[in-house]
């Protein structure tokens, strides 16, 4: 995948994982939480979904990478590079 | 011998949502549940030709549409359905009625606050205090958890009748221990009832447990009915299955139960009866009455009323006979702001709940049983009428469930309602893959068994598996 398509995987977990939230207007750079209403047990869906579709595994230590889109894209990026998109 | 991820111990709503999360998250997960029906304690029969809830009057923590704070809007979250597949209706209002004091309250703490003013002018700065002490779900340890919430209320209140008041509904709907409230349980409790409220599906429960059993199975979630846990198989630390009492085995890589931390202490083969914990000892009967008419032609337009017939609240085991009329709650569940597309219920109905106790009960012979409900009806119905309008010449059929219908639908030891009064927050045995899920987990009621379902599958069987 690449980084474009990382991020439009991300922001289709985010629509099932918090279905209210207005995703149209997201910052990348910003934090998640600033702009979303997304709490521990959110994130640990965003985890989840990406194992369960990819089977990506994110250990609890890098969950710090998972704070903006862009930060999440670019640790995601070496993880997801030979995963071709379905 | 079949093996599983995952073995969940009773199909009520703490299990089903617990199956869902796993079910959805790619594990073979099996819900063993020894009634013939699922729901445990809200579910639903079928007599003469009606449709009756067990369990549920309300669904509390009300939220509308598009809220994305909450338990409800989490729980929403977390099992993948819209907020239009539960279809809650908000309440039309209740009240608490003392001797000489009601007071109103909806899904607007505003009334409740105004109620208060009015009829304890002294009381309402006192109230906001109690506003500002609230502990937030996610900030609840357990060390503040199992403060006294009578003395808590006492160092902030003047008016000893207020502080029953408001107990009231708080230990109606939720109190496993006797007399007095964990101040957690208390928190909990008030956040669900007083600042977000009631509300239910025109359908009832069933609507509910129709779409949690549906979505677990089209994720490939097994689910056998009539299939009793006669005991868990352990291994020095470990549980590794479980045995039905067909004498089928099944392994499992960890299992979840929903029956009761007692009770799930004695299916253990390695569990001696001395380390068991004490069981609940409140439960209910409730009465149901058809009516000829809509409660509001007569009268009667409350969702829910918590009476009490005097001056001091007892919560307790009754401590001489099988029921203690005293205190009850009433509701109908024709009083709830319906869709014009819905209309209104076909039958009108008042639901009765008496506090009752279940070693009596059990004791009676089938005829006294037989004889023991139809007086316990009459009994507890002439102490409602007490706190609303006379409804006796309206009604055309009743039914009566008692602690041993409960027991027989959840197999809870006591029939208890709301578990053990000692709860088990982080859901561990004394096995290391052995967790509680539902009542003696912490939380109560449909959403709080639905939360409880989905946190500990997420502590213990998903969060895990990610290392």
């Amino acid at each position: 995948m690449t980084p474009a398509q990382i991020r439009d995987e991300i922001l289709d977990i985010l629509s099932k994982v918090a279905p209210d939230e207005d995703l149209s207007g997201l910052e990348d750079a910003k934090n998640f939480r600033e702009q979303l209403e997304l709490d521990s047990m959110d994130f640990l869906d965003i985890v989840l979904e990406l194992k369960r579709r990819h089977r990506v595994i994110i250990p609890e230590e890098d969950y710090g990478n998972l704070a903006s889109m862009a930060s999440t894209v670019s640790y995601l990026e070496p993880k997801m590079r030979d995963i071709v998109k379905s | 011998m079949e093996e599983f991820d995952t073995i969940i111990i009773g199909a009520g709503m703490s299990g089903l949502a617990a199956g869902i999360r796993l079910a959805y998250f790619d594990q073979k997960v099996c819900i063993l549940e020894r009634h013939y029906t699922i729901g445990g304690l809200n579910s639903f029969y079928r007599l003469n030709h009606r449709d009756y809830d067990v369990g549920l009057h309300a669904v509390t923590n009300f939220v509308g549409k598009g809220a994305k704070k909450g338990p409800i809007a989490k729980l929403l979250r977390q099992l993948r359905f819209s907020w239009d597949d539960f279809q809650l209706r908000p309440q039309l209002g209740s009240a608490v009625v003392f001797p000489d004091v009601e007071l109103n309250f909806n899904n607007d703490i505003e009334l409740l606050k105004a109620e208060i003013a009015a009829k304890f002018p002294t009381q309402r700065d006192r109230f906001e205090i109690l506003l500002k002490q609230l502990v937030d779900y996610d900030d609840l340890n357990d060390e503040m958890f199992g403060l006294s919430s009578r003395k808590i209320l006492q160092e902030i209140f003047t008016e000893p009748l207020l502080i029953e008041m408001l107990l009231c509904p708080l230990m109606w709907y939720g109190n496993a221990r006797e007399n007095d409230m964990d101040f957690g349980q208390f928190c909990i409790m008030f956040r669900s009832i007083y600042l977000e409220g009631f509300g239910r599906p025109f359908k009832g429960v069933r609507l509910i447990l129709k779409h949690l059993v549906r979505k677990y199975r089209a994720l490939g979630g097994q689910l056998k009915l009539r299939s009793g846990v006669a005991k868990i198989i352990t291994d020095g630390e470990h549980a590794v299955g479980v045995e039905l009492d067909n004498g089928t085995q099944l392994k499992a890589k960890r299992i979840l139960s929903s029956a009761g931390a007692v009770e799930t202490m004695r299916l253990c083969e390695d569990t001696s009866e001395s380390k068991v914990v004490q069981a609940g000892q409140l439960t209910f009967i409730e009465s149901i009455s058809v009516l000829d008419c809509q409660p509001k032609e007569i009268g009667f337009d409350k969702t829910i009323v918590f009476y009490n017939d005097s001056p001091q609240f007892h919560w307790t085991r009754p401590q001489t006979e099988l029921c203690d009329a005293r205190t009850g709650v009433i509701c109908s569940p024709n009083n709830y702001l319906y869709d014009a597309t819905e209309g209104e219920l076909q039958d009108g109905i008042i639901r009765l709940t008496t506090i009752a106790d279940y070693n009596r009960w059990a004791g009676l012979d089938e005829n006294s049983y037989r004889r023991e409900k139809l007086r316990w009806y009459d009994l507890s119905v002439a102490s409602a009428v007490r706190f609303m309008p006379d409804f006796r010449r309206r009604v055309i059929e009743t039914d009566v469930f008692t602690p041993k219908t409960i027991r027989r639908f959840t197999h809870h030891d006591n029939g208890a309602v709301y578990g053990a009064p000692k709860k088990q927050l982080d859901g561990r045995t004394h096995l290391k893959n052995l967790f509680l899920c539902g009542t003696d987990q912490g939380f109560v009621g449909i959403v709080g068994a639905i939360v409880s379902g989905i946190s500990i599958a997420n502590m213990h069987c998903l969060r895990t598996e990610l290392s």
